[in-house]
């Protein structure tokens, strides 16, 4: 990935929020993050997108200071991570892939301890707490155990949780991970009111339509690398067009599509042309091909996704 | 350094801050045990099998236990505390991933672990106390002295027992301390017979490496009142065996936890 020399002086970042130029991780010969570099502007919204093992993860650990980079330069807030790891953290708010909420205390006692490991005086964490509370709409389960809480309530705590210390800058490793739609517009809209407040989000997550509809910005990696960086409307327009016809896949149609000199490309049971007049080439496929099914449809960040990363499964 | 070091410990204070609000919540089943504990011990070793005993070096059999019944106490309360219970922490309930994520660091979490599984220790010494002067197997005033003992005793099995929690690859596995290390001091550390009956290297075995021997032998000497310089040996080999272990407790968890 290209760096950009231009917003770096001495090493040390002024005008983005994170930036980070050939930033490398290695676990021993393994490459988790080969020297990418990206920067995250004040007040946006940042994606990370990727198959598993992409090291979008490794990235955001990075990013807060919890694993030492092998190589290249990291700063966050205008600070270097090795150096200012604590006045870092203390601006940041951490939503994790994994609910780690204190199983031993109930709601208002997990975001009470959490605030006492910021130095948070008690009469404003208190209060702090109870606009938290309301915030999630978690008021009623106040003194409820961590268990007796659903799958999105608990996503919901750790988001106030993450926002006990009023933070600059949120970073979610897969916010919305196994909650149902309703579960997930919620977190869509309190990230957006928070998005409203200047704060700046920092995400990774799996779902595409999430990431279409959140990010102003995003790079999709694989293996180690970025692969592209942008904005997703932008994205899909650059690398797939804005609309997709999809045809059932029949060596028949195959053939029909090849004699009309028409770019294509085949996804398993499906035959897909790339297209920004997706009527046309509906017709054309229907009246000369003789297709079983055909669907014209605008073309998604998936599309985009799938077509970068590829069809294999990643374990 | 000197400096690090406090700050080091004004957040360590943080994490210990939690540990004590969660044994506070559940404090009906951690009081009872210390209670329970020494009257059984008392009872069973000091007035059942004691009766058979006259005396040890000239000490009424129950008075040369009943130190050796709180040493024993307060290794097992910060041993397994920074074992088991620092492990679940650890590992299952992701409490130090939730916590680094703060302005704490993870060396912090740990000296704030270990600091409250001394706490641990101090906890259960001054339950455990009054028992033992209720049956008039401890001196008076001297005997108060346990109790700020327990922590720095207390320290030491903490420091240690986070060594093996920082190695062990399962819960299970920590077993093998508890059986292999834990066990064998509770028995040949001058607790329920005096080590002088024991063949002399198994003597300095147990004073070079059984950290148990030197927390009964202080002890021993605080609730009987008869100080020698012994007592000072005793104290020197667990402050430094206590800052040999609290640094590599450290470095272990850190070179875990941090990749």
């Amino acid at each position: 990935m290209e760096a950009r020399p231009y917003y770096f002086t001495g090493g040390a970042c002024i005008s983005a929020i994170i930036s980070a130029d050939r930033l490398e991780k290695r676990f021993g010969t393994l490459v988790a993050v080969d020297r990418i570099g990206f920067e995250v502007r004040k007040g946006e919204v940042f994606g990370f997108l990727g198959p598993n093992g992409a090291g979008k993860t490794t990235t955001m650990k990075m990013i807060q200071c919890i694993s030492p980079r092998t190589g290249g330069s990291l700063a966050v807030f205008g600070m270097d991570v090795d150096a200012h790891p604590r006045e870092i953290k203390r601006q940041l708010g951490v939503v994790p892939q994994e609910n780690n909420l204190d199983p031993d205390f109930t709601v208002y006692r997990n975001l009470l301890v959490y605030s006492r490991y910021f130095g948070i005086p008690r009469a404003e964490a208190d209060a702090r707490i109870e606009e938290l509370l309301e915030f999630v709409q978690l008021q009623e389960k106040r003194d409820v155990m961590i268990d007796k809480l659903s799958g999105g309530m608990k996503r919901r705590l750790i988001l106030a949780r993450a926002l006990v210390n009023m933070p600059e800058m949120l970073v979610l490793d897969e916010p919305t991970i196994g909650l149902d739609p309703q579960a997930r517009h919620i977190i869509w809209e309190k990230l957006k009111s928070l998005q409203a407040l200047g704060k700046t989000i920092v995400l990774t997550t799996h779902y595409l339509d999430e990431a279409a509809r959140l990010c102003d910005r995003l790079v999709i990696m694989d293996n180690a690398k970025i692969l592209v960086e942008g904005n997703p409307q932008d994205l899909i327009l650059e690398h797939v067009g804005a609309d997709i016809v999809e045809a059932e896949y029949a060596p028949d149609v195959v053939a029909c599509l090849q004699d009309m000199d028409m770019p294509f490309e085949t996804f398993g049971d499906m035959v897909q042309v790339f297209t920004d007049s997706p009527h046309e080439v509906a017709r054309t496929l229907l009246e000369t091909c003789d297709p079983k099914r055909v669907l014209a449809r605008p073309a998604t960040l998936e599309d985009v996704f799938l077509k970068l990363t590829g069809r294999t499964l990643r374990e | 350094m000197g400096l690090r070091l406090f700050f080091i410990t004004g957040y360590a204070w943080k994490v210990w801050r939690r540990n004590l609000d969660a044994f506070l919540k559940t404090y009906r089943v951690n009081f009872l045990p210390p209670f329970i504990e020494p009257l059984l011990y008392l009872l069973a070793l000091g007035f059942g099998l004691g009766t058979y005993i006259e005396a040890v070096d000239g000490i009424p059999y129950v008075r040369f236990i009943a130190p050796a019944l709180i040493s024993i106490s307060v290794m097992f309360s910060a041993f397994y505390e920074c074992t088991y219970s620092s492990f679940v922490r650890m590992y299952y309930q992701k409490t130090f991933d939730a916590i680094i994520a703060t302005p704490i660091s993870i060396e912090e979490v740990i000296a704030g672990e270990i600091l409250w599984g001394a706490t641990r220790s101090l906890i259960y010494a001054s339950l455990m106390l009054p028992v033992l002067i209720a049956f008039g197997v401890v001196d008076l005033p001297a005997s108060l002295l346990v109790i700020p003992f327990a922590f720095l005793a207390g320290l030491l099995f903490a420091s240690i027992a986070m060594c093996f929690t920082a190695i062990t690859p399962s819960i299970d596995a920590l077993n093998y301390p508890s059986y292999l290390f834990i066990t064998p001091m509770f028995l040949f550390s001058g607790t329920f017979f005096p080590l002088t009956i024991l063949p002399l290297p198994i003597q300095y075995l147990a004073l070079g490496f059984l950290p148990l021997t030197h927390v009964v032998g202080v002890n021993r000497s605080i609730t009987l009142t008869q100080f020698s310089p012994m007592i000072y040996v005793h104290l020197g080999w667990i402050a430094v065996v206590t800052a040999i272990f609290f640094a590599i407790a450290i470095r272990l968890m850190r070179r875990r936890l941090i990749v």
